[in-house]
């Protein structure tokens, strides 16, 4: 397999809100470039089915698959909604497999996986002002466009015609560069070749700076270019036209239990709002960030072992940073006073990837969507989700003070559907509540964050009024109470371990936890790759996996979503 | 190897688990009149017409003398290339006298027979693939159902499916909450029960025969014995192709074109329960044919 840098797409062609279609050595490949400009180059295969992404749509945030709509965002190629199950966030481990990408002389590059991580070549001839060319395909493998590009001539456009050009060809990483001279008339033209497989090559001519007459030169060269391409396909195949068949990889890699923790760098730090600072975290050394869910949170790692999470703001598509808000807190331990005062600009912070407890179910056409004070967070990421796909939200936020509100700028382009309430007391903001929920239906939900005594308020007046409790999705953002209701152990009989757990934790996670290395692949009990023998205990079979008959046994346990109804469960780990 | 030789190299079925059940081979209304249907089955050229009303007659190209059992059922003329073991499923609404039973006509798709079953078997591409009929936004949430592997028949059924659908039949006049029956009873046919607006306590039967041509291509039969005494033949058929227009091109994108039974090799979710089912149904029956096997 060669791993060096390809073009596979004129950077013309990627037009915003398009899907296109590309190989290189056999690999199907989808090229789409986000509304931020960020050209994506991922497999060409929903992780699902199989089906091409390339006939999907681009909404310029996400690729949407044509079959079952699951998305997949900018930059990570990570899900973020499956939409036959809205409320469950999709598993991490959803994610298509991406490739690097280069935009270099107004070409799409990209390499495939195993590669040294060097960049598209650099060619002084089209360092200033490359001009491209239109492509051809060629039914002929690249080898051979490359032994027959060796003895290409063209006459260099606006010479006289009756002129013989002395042309001189020189080798460049990925193809040729053709250098035509009749008189002063010099015209240097690189030509890569593209190994699209089965014995088959597009060749991506780029000019050495721009023509008089762009139009003239097109047609040139067009014509220039179609004769050499017919020649080269009547040329007898050789042994070197067999290049790749690759037959699509049939498993992918079982998902590692990669380590929780990264390191980010403080891109951004304002303030935007009284006693709440913005932080805007990027990788340092500018590999994408794993995928973010509307309603996802982070835990930032601080000195002193303080752990603190805070929910991320971003928009869909915006892949490039995690963006927070920090409320300073009066009673804290020193974790928000240490990002406001020490923690600056430069600094690395430790956190964890994205997790999500707050799912944002988009199978009702109105959403009301409640912020209280720093609680705007996870619902600004909510709102902009819900105006990207045109589903009907309002937000109601509430503050004690008009210099409360945070994130001004996401606040503005939300527009109209972003209601305030300033300075209400108690009972005044339970009124409020009330009018609010007057009116549940079955195409409501409600989402709501904030501080513990309003979002109680909020459930109480919810039940009365009617609302069932599956269109009520809430994050309490300052709950120190652990759920404890479905505390287990686990023994591991050969590790001789034991392990707690918790609520909300699932058998996988914490058996990762404890450093025990576990095969998983989709997460959501459904594939059987975690399944671990169970040696005594009983089991609650939440998969969908083992069949009645096994389940009876209670032998097997899929550990990703699986749990006990048993105190304790004994494992063959 | 070239894509083409590797096709052929492998497209002549040797499979028992395959070879030695009934393929639907050409719709009755093919071979009405005497005339002769030529068509491929697992890889092998053959030739069917009727000798009498419901005695059929198929003979392979590459062997004219060897013998082929067929017979006549669900409006669709079946062969067996091996030793037929069992007989073909019963599909017990035929029976009934007020039924209209259409064979909605022959549709070729470059996609093996299993991703066909699957598809079929899929009630999330409702509300993006069929909009507006079977299925639409923001109705997209595929509530769990049951799966059980029948003890005495082998075959899989995914029962209690339930799917908001605003054009349901034919006979619709109004969106309804669709109950669901599916039953496998053939690696490579698919039967579905479904709520019918006509009658509360009956259903309409649809099923799906796919004709193995190779192991990355069939010709679809789709079969209908409904309970509808208004639309004609032909708007019942249209109906039906339209549908069935609306997978192809998505089957025809599904990469790879065989079934992968390894579970780890696609994503599956809770809404794919019965494919899981369906998927490890095929190892225990020895299907290497048309599928990636574990």
């Amino acid at each position: 397999m060669n791993t060096s840098w390809f073009p596979v797409a004129d950077d013309h062609d990627i037009i915003p809100r398009h899907v296109v279609r590309a190989s290189l050595h056999g690999h199907e490949l989808v090229v789409w470039r986000a509304d931020d400009g960020n050209v994506n180059v991922w497999e060409n295969r929903c992780l699902h089915r199989g089906v091409r992404l390339s006939i999907g749509s681009n909404d310029g945030a996400e690729l949407v698959c044509r079959y079952h709509a699951w998305r997949y965002a900018n930059r990570s190629g990570g899900c973020t909604y499956i939409p036959a199950h809205p409320a469950d966030a999709p598993a991490r481990t959803v994610q298509c497999a991406t490739h690097p990408v280069a935009l270099r002389y107004g070409l799409v590059w990209t390499r495939l996986d195993g590669g040294d991580h060097d960049d598209p070549p650099v060619l002084d001839a089209l360092e200033s002002d490359p001009f491209v060319l239109r492509a051809r395909p060629v039914a002929a493998s690249a080898a051979a466009v490359l032994a027959a590009l060796e003895s290409f001539t063209f006459a260099p456009v606006g010479a006289p015609p009756d002129r013989e050009p002395t042309v001189e060809c020189e080798s460049v990483p990925g193809g040729v560069t053709v250098t035509a001279t009749v008189d002063d008339v010099v015209e240097r033209v690189v030509v890569f070749v593209q190994p699209v497989g089965l014995g088959r090559s597009v060749v991506r001519p780029v000019r050495s700076g721009r023509p008089a007459d762009p139009m003239v030169a097109w047609r040139h060269h067009a014509r220039v270019l179609g004769r050499f391409v017919d020649e080269v396909e009547r040329l007898p195949p050789t042994d070197a036209d067999a290049d790749g068949v690759v037959e699509v990889a049939v498993a992918p890699p079982v998902a590692r239990p990669s380590s929780d923790r990264r390191t980010v760098r403080i891109e951004r730090k304002w303030t935007t709002a009284d006693q709440i600072a913005a932080f805007e975290l990027v990788d340092p050394s500018g590999e994408v960030l794993p995928v973010i869910q509307p309603g996802d949170h982070i835990d930032v790692h601080l000195p002193g072992g303080l752990v603190r999470q805070y929910s991320l703001t971003n928009a869909p598509g915006e892949s490039d940073r995690y963006r927070i808000g920090v409320k300073r807190t009066v009673d804290s331990a020193g974790g928000s006073a240490y990002l406001h005062e020490v923690a600056a600009v430069g600094d690395t912070l430790e956190i964890s990837v994205p997790r999500n407890h707050f799912a944002l179910r988009r199978n009702v056409p109105d959403t009301l969507l409640i912020a209280g004070g720093i609680g705007v967070t996870p619902i600004l990421s909510m709102a902009q989700a819900l105006a990207r796909v045109g589903l009907g939200f309002e937000l109601h936020y509430f503050a004690s003070s008009p210099a409360e509100f945070a994130f001004e700028e996401i606040l503005e382009a939300l527009g109209p559907s972003v209601n305030r309430h300033v300075g209400l007391d108690a009972d005044a903001t339970s009124a409020e509540l009330e009018r609010l929920l007057a009116q549940p239906g079955p195409t409501r939900q409600v989402a709501a964050c904030g501080p513990p005594p309003m979002l109680d308020r909020l459930r109480r007046l919810a039940a009365d009024a009617g609302w069932a409790d599956d269109a009520v999705q809430f994050e309490y953002f300052d709950s120190g109470e652990v759920d404890r209701s479905s505390v287990f152990t686990v023994e591991l009989a050969r590790s001789a371990r034991t392990i707690e757990v918790a609520t909300g934790v699932s058998v996988l996670d914490a058996i990762r936890a404890d450093g025990i290395e576990l095969a998983s692949s989709c997460e959501r009990g459904a594939c059987g790759t975690c399944a671990v023998t169970v040696l005594d205990g009983e089991v609650e079979h939440n998969d969908v996996y083992l069949s009645p008959a096994e389940r009876a046994a209670d032998d097997t346990l899929l550990t990703c979503v699986s749990r006990a109804t048993s105190g304790r469960l004994v494992l063959d780990l | 190897m070239s894509a083409a030789s590797a096709t052929s190299a492998d497209s002549v079925c040797t499979n028992s688990a395959i070879l030695d059940r009934w393929h639907p081979v050409a719709a009755s209304h093919d071979v009405a009149d005497g005339a002769v249907h030529s068509t491929t089955l697992l890889g092998v050229p053959i030739e069917c017409r009727l000798a009498a009303a419901d005695q059929a007659v198929v003979t392979r190209c590459d062997d004219p003398g060897a013998p082929v059992a067929a017979m006549v059922a669900y409006e669709c003329v079946w062969a067996c290339l091996g030793d037929p073991v069992e007989p073909l499923f019963e599909i017990d609404e035929v029976g009934e006298r007020d039924r209209r039973i259409v064979h909605a006509g022959t549709v070729g798709v470059h996609v093996s027979a299993p991703r066909a079953v699957e598809n079929f078997l899929d009630m999330a591409h409702f509300p993006y693939v069929h909009t507006g009929i079977l299925g639409v936004e923001p109705h997209t949430q595929v509530k769990d159902y049951e799966v059980h592997v029948d003890p005495d028949t082998n075959d899989v059924w995914a029962t209690d499916c339930e799917f908001w659908q605003p054009l349901a039949a034919t006979t619709s006049t109004d969106g309804q909450m669709s109950d669901y029956r599916y039953r496998v009873p053939h690696p490579f046919n698919v039967v579905l029960y479904k709520t019918t607006p006509v009658d509360e306590m009956r259903m309409d039967v649809v099923a799906l025969f796919c004709q193995p041509v190779a192991p990355d291509r069939i010709v679809a039969h789709p079969f209908l014995c409904l309970l509808d005494d208004d639309n004609s033949v032909a708007s019942i058929r249209a109906f039906q192709l339209k549908i069935f227009g609306q997978d192809k091109p998505i089957l025809e994108n599904q990469v790879p074109k065989r079934l992968p039974l390894d579970p780890r090799a696609e994503r599956p979710i809770r809404a794919d329960r019965v494919a899981i089912t369906y998927r490890r149904w095929l190892t225990e029956l020895g299907v290497t044919y048309a599928v990636i096997p574990v």
